[in-house]
């Protein structure tokens, strides 16, 4: 864990300024009964205002009516920022949940230079509901956290 | 005097109106209250019952109880059941917003003196059983009674449940009686922040109110940890939420604007079960 950290941190250093990349770890869970979490990326300006959605990660595979957004509600704090208002599937946005790993997700070109709150939120079935907020400047965007439970390591860098 | 105060209780669950007349209260438990997706349901508790929200006691009827769509026309009640110690029914939250739950009565309740015998008039709800004599009214009122105390009491116990976004329709007020106006959505309440609710009696701004929020899961505790508010001059009530969990308000209100003849005091509640989330 350490030694991946390390190796994102030197990439902060080494990127260019212009794009920006979020790598967030989704850890292996030692439970007898596992399912993959929901989770939610998103962007606040950090004066408040409009949340805008980066990327959600939810139940995809089941059909009809109800599409597996019953839980959605789930991520409550991004329910309650914006997730609420948004149409799901969402084109580039929404995507099917993730087995442990770590993912990569690309921070949108087009963010305005500016102070923001880059959150990651994830809730799974049968398990907790973490939530990890990270200050945030674009451009140079560079931060990292980790969660204690439903998240591993979360890090921004600007490549 | 056993028997007396017994006999008081079990004519306060009946009536519905138990916060005023005991430590009853009553409630409606909804198993949330923010919901996601077109297929959403969701699963009310009513009862009445002294422990928030520990159905020991009686059940909530549900006769009264009534649905609310986003549009503020009426929907219906699913699968309702009445058992012994509660009620319990759904709701399908088939359109987008904010829906309310429940339940607003009103009647008579005091007593008389005639020939040296004391008579209650109104005051026992619920569905008339065999045998059970009929209700006095202000009209059964002989000229020679003395003693004449009469209240009108009123009650309103409500919840509200959100699909998707919140709206805010089924809000609207009636002007009459105590009532809920909430600044802040009761559906948008975190822990940590501060919630504004306006209440409004015959649809002007209840100034210095008598509010008390109880969390719930007081059988696992100790104290009751109620806290104990009063609105401002506005009418309107803040409340820092400590915990999140469901919390019961009640507020409550006498005044001596009556309508009813020979009635000369007025007792209003309201009551809302309300959630809060993590922030």
């Amino acid at each position: 864990m350490r030694a991946s950290n390390l190796v994102l941190l030197s990439g902060v250093l080494a990127g260019p300024a212009m794009a920006g990349t979020i790598t967030v770890t989704i850890p292996a869970q030692k439970v007898a009964e596992y399912h993959r979490p929901y989770v939610a990326i998103w962007l606040e300006p950090a004066g408040g205002g409009t949340a805008r959605t980066i990327a959600l990660w939810y139940e995809t595979k089941k059909t009809g009516k109800e599409a597996g957004t019953k839980y959605l509600a789930d991520l409550r704090a991004w329910w309650r920022k914006g997730g609420r208002s948004m149409t799901v599937p969402a084109d580039g946005i929404s995507g099917a949940t993730r087995a442990p790993g770590q993912y990569s997700v690309k921070l949108p070109d087009n963010i305005k230079p500016g102070q923001y709150v880059l959150n990651v939120e994830a809730a799974r079935e049968t398990g907790g509901r973490e939530l990890i907020t990270l200050p945030l400047t674009v451009p140079n965007p560079a931060a990292r956290g980790s969660g204690k439970a439903e998240l591993g390591a979360v890090t921004v860098s600007a490549r | 005097m056993k028997r007396f105060t017994a006999h008081l209780l079990a004519a306060a669950a009946l009536v519905s109106v138990p916060a005023m007349l005991s430590a009853h209260r009553m409630w409606m438990l909804p198993s949330g209250t923010v919901f996601s997706g077109p297929d959403a349901w969701v699963t009310i508790d009513a009862a009445v019952s002294n422990d928030l929200f520990f159905a020991d006691h009686q059940p909530l009827r549900l006769d009264g109880v009534k649905v609310w769509q986003p549009d503020g026309s009426e929907g219906k009640l699913q699968n309702a059941s009445t058992g012994r110690y509660r009620s319990v029914f759904d709701i399908e939250l088939d359109k987008p917003g904010t829906w309310k739950v429940g339940t607003a009565m009103s009647n008579v309740m005091g007593s008389f003196t005639v020939d040296g015998v004391e008579k209650r008039v109104g005051g026992r709800g619920g569905p008339p059983r065999p045998g059970m004599p009929a209700l006095l009214t202000i009209a059964d009122i002989p000229a020679n009674a003395t003693n004449v105390k009469i209240a009108e009491v009123s009650m309103r116990n409500e919840v509200f449940l959100t699909s998707g976004e919140p709206t805010t329709k089924v809000f609207a007020t009636t002007g009459k009686g105590l009532e809920f106006a909430p600044v802040t959505h009761p559906d948008e309440l975190v822990a940590g922040e501060t919630a504004k609710f306006r209440f409004l009696i015959d649809g002007k701004p209840a100034a210095g109110l008598k509010v008390t929020v109880i969390p719930g899961g007081k059988r696992y505790r100790n104290a009751e940890g109620a806290m104990d508010l009063t609105t401002g001059a506005d009418g309107i009530l803040s409340v820092k939420w400590p915990t999140a969990g469901m919390y019961w308000l009640n507020a409550t209100a006498t005044d001596a604007r009556t309508t009813t003849p020979r009635a000369t005091e007025r007792r209003m509640s309201y009551i809302t079960t309300l959630e809060v989330l993590t922030p």
